[in-house]
């Protein structure tokens, strides 16, 4: 008999608004269909009533977490348009930060799977090393998320000769800990036993769903944006594709954290060789044409398509995200699956969503009180002794009895 | 298929359906192709020549509907884009979705955002839009601000009202 689970519209964990209908027949899935747009921003129509520089902004809050590969992909649209040739110092700088971006992108999803599988102790620590990564986009650009540093025609905001320091520091003090991520997943009978041979993607599955980025990588299908069209300082430095066999949850966990590897990598090569000069080829006007961006996100292949007409506002921006490709792949994943794997499943392609809270501010009518770091740290640790208090109290009472 | 030029390619084997090729750059070519044979170029760049088929563009000119449909030759570093134009008002291009699995959530959402109908789609249900949207109102067509104007000033005060009275009862 079949029965339609409904996991949605609010996704129960990520806290997106999607809806799967998922068909089981006892335990195992047989069929999957997906709806969204629940929030639908309609950001393609707003751009059309936007100046060029505007809509930067706008495509940056498309996602909280891909914030530099949507601009990066609408600015080589609008540069494949015009022809220009952004500096090399820009090009650097746009690698940087995409990278940098990589990083916690891969370590937030490497955390949320822990958290879905009920792996605390991943969680915690996958995103106390992303804070670091998050703090020093917060000194290069002045902010954790949403970093404002793309423009057409070069970037906006340089990277000082003075930050170069932190930011290999910040290099050197993350790459024992992704290893020791990478050392922990291979091992542990834990993860293995929840992640491996669940969501099998086949290659040849991967290729007719038109999968992107770590889906189609750890199905082994070779694409990458940054090797294919190469853009941003990516043909400038020494980097490989990873890669990886079977298309399930592990080896798309694999896939992330030696990519993030490459990414520290990448980092390190481009503060060495990044050269002087100017950091933006100004565009004055943008002629009537049509131009094509793509940009390598943590996500995958994020891709732009911009119609200009001459004016100052564009006639259409498309934006395809990488979540969009990946996708129909659920139809292969989920087939045969037990419904206690459709989160982890569901989650393991990434979807996106935003999370950019650090400071809580309460009003109560009464008082407003903000925390910061240190005092909800004390607050947490004032409730783990009461909870301790507690559980001692109940436990010898239960003891008694 | 590496070390085949896709464009070459193309051309020899479909001399009628191709009406013109533009190489804008080394990695970008845009092909006008009679509508009627969208699936032929598109079947034969995807399974034949090992294309990845990215998404479809609507954009909405003078002539009409344009359809691109966007495909990569990765291992070349070329996107060719296929551009389909189909007339108005009522704008109907074969669907390419029975080909290729990741065109069809794309193909609903083009009908629903711009109305146009993809003949052979294999579930032409609505994707985006919400159940109780009307029918025959296209949000991303050119028309759509002037029919469905914003709400004005005194009307979002009405409901900045409302909502003020609900939150003090």
């Amino acid at each position: 008999m079949k029965t339609t689970i409904p996991v949605g519209p609010y996704h129960p964990l990520i806290e997106e608004p999607e809806l799967f209908r998922v068909v089981v027949e006892g335990e195992r899935v047989v069929d999957i269909d997906w709806r969204t747009s629940f929030m639908h921003r309609g950001i393609e129509k707003i751009a059309e009533n936007k100046t060029y520089d505007q809509i930067v902004f706008l495509v940056e809050r498309i996602c909280g977490i891909c914030s530099t590969s949507h601009p990066i992909a609408f600015c080589q649209a609008v540069e494949d348009i015009t022809g220009t040739r952004i500096p090399d110092r820009a090009k650097y700088i746009r690698s940087v930060v995409a990278e940098l971006e990589r990083i916690h992108s891969h370590l937030l999803w490497f955390g949320l799977a822990g958290h879905y599988i009920g792996y605390h102790t991943v969680w915690m620590w996958s995103w106390k090393y992303r804070e670091l990564v998050c703090d020093l986009f917060e000194r290069i650009s002045g902010n954790r998320q949403s970093y404002a540093m793309i423009k057409p025609g070069g970037v906006r905001q340089d990277i000082k000769p003075s930050e170069y320091k932190g930011i290999m520091a910040a290099m050197d003090e993350l790459e024992p800990k992704i290893n020791m991520f990478i050392g922990a997943v291979l091992d542990d009978p834990v993860i293995l036993a929840r992640l491996k041979g669940v969501g099998n993607l086949s290659r040849e599955d991967a290729i007719k769903r038109c999968t992107v980025g770590p889906v189609a990588r750890s199905a082994g299908v070779d694409i990458d944006v940054r090797r294919d069209f190469p853009y941003a300082a990516y043909d400038l430095v020494d980097w490989k594709v990873i890669t990886h066999e079977g298309g399930d949850v592990f080896a798309m966990a694999v896939v992330r954290l030696l990519e993030m590897l490459e990414s520290v990598k990448i980092i390190r090569q481009c503060i060495d060789q990044m050269p002087e000069g100017p950091i933006i080829e100004e565009i004055l006007e943008v002629l009537p044409g049509e131009g094509i961006g793509t940009e390598e996100a943590p996500r995958g292949e994020c891709f732009h398509y911009v119609r200009s007409n001459g004016t100052k506002v564009p006639d259409r921006v498309k934006v395809r995200a990488p979540t969009y490709s990946n996708l129909p792949s659920f139809r292969s994943r989920f087939t045969g699956e037990r419904v206690a794997d459709i989160m982890i499943i569901l989650a393991s392609i990434d979807p996106c969503y935003c999370c950019t809270n650090r400071v809580i501010r309460i009003e109560d009518g009464r008082s407003v009180q903000t925390f910061d770091e240190k005092s909800m740290l004390e607050m947490s640790w004032e409730r783990t002794r009461a909870l301790e208090k507690s559980l001692s109290h109940t436990s010898g009472r239960l003891l008694k009895l | 298929m590496n070390n085949v030029d896709p464009v070459k390619t193309l051309q020899a084997k479909f001399p009628d359906a191709l009406r013109a090729v533009d190489e804008k750059s080394a990695s970008r070519v845009y092909v006008s192709i009679d509508p009627a044979k969208v699936t032929d170029v598109a079947r034969f760049l995807f399974e034949d020549l090992g294309a990845r088929f990215i998404i479809s563009t609507c954009v909405e000119t003078r002539a009409g509907m344009e359809i691109l449909h966007h495909f990569s030759f990765d291992s070349m570093g070329v996107i060719i884009s296929l551009r389909a134009v189909v007339p108005m008002p009522e704008p109907r291009i074969d669907s390419i979705a029975p080909i290729i699995d990741g065109a069809e959530y794309i193909e609903r959402e083009i009908m629903d955002l711009f109305g146009v109908e993809f003949v052979g789609h294999p579930n032409p249900v609505r994707f985006l839009l919400a159940d109780d949207w009307p029918e025959g109102v296209y949000p991303y067509r050119k028309e759509y601000e002037d029919k469905y104007p914003y709400r004005t000033e005194e009307e979002l005060e009405e409901v900045r009202d409302k909502v003020r009275k609900r939150g003090t009862k």
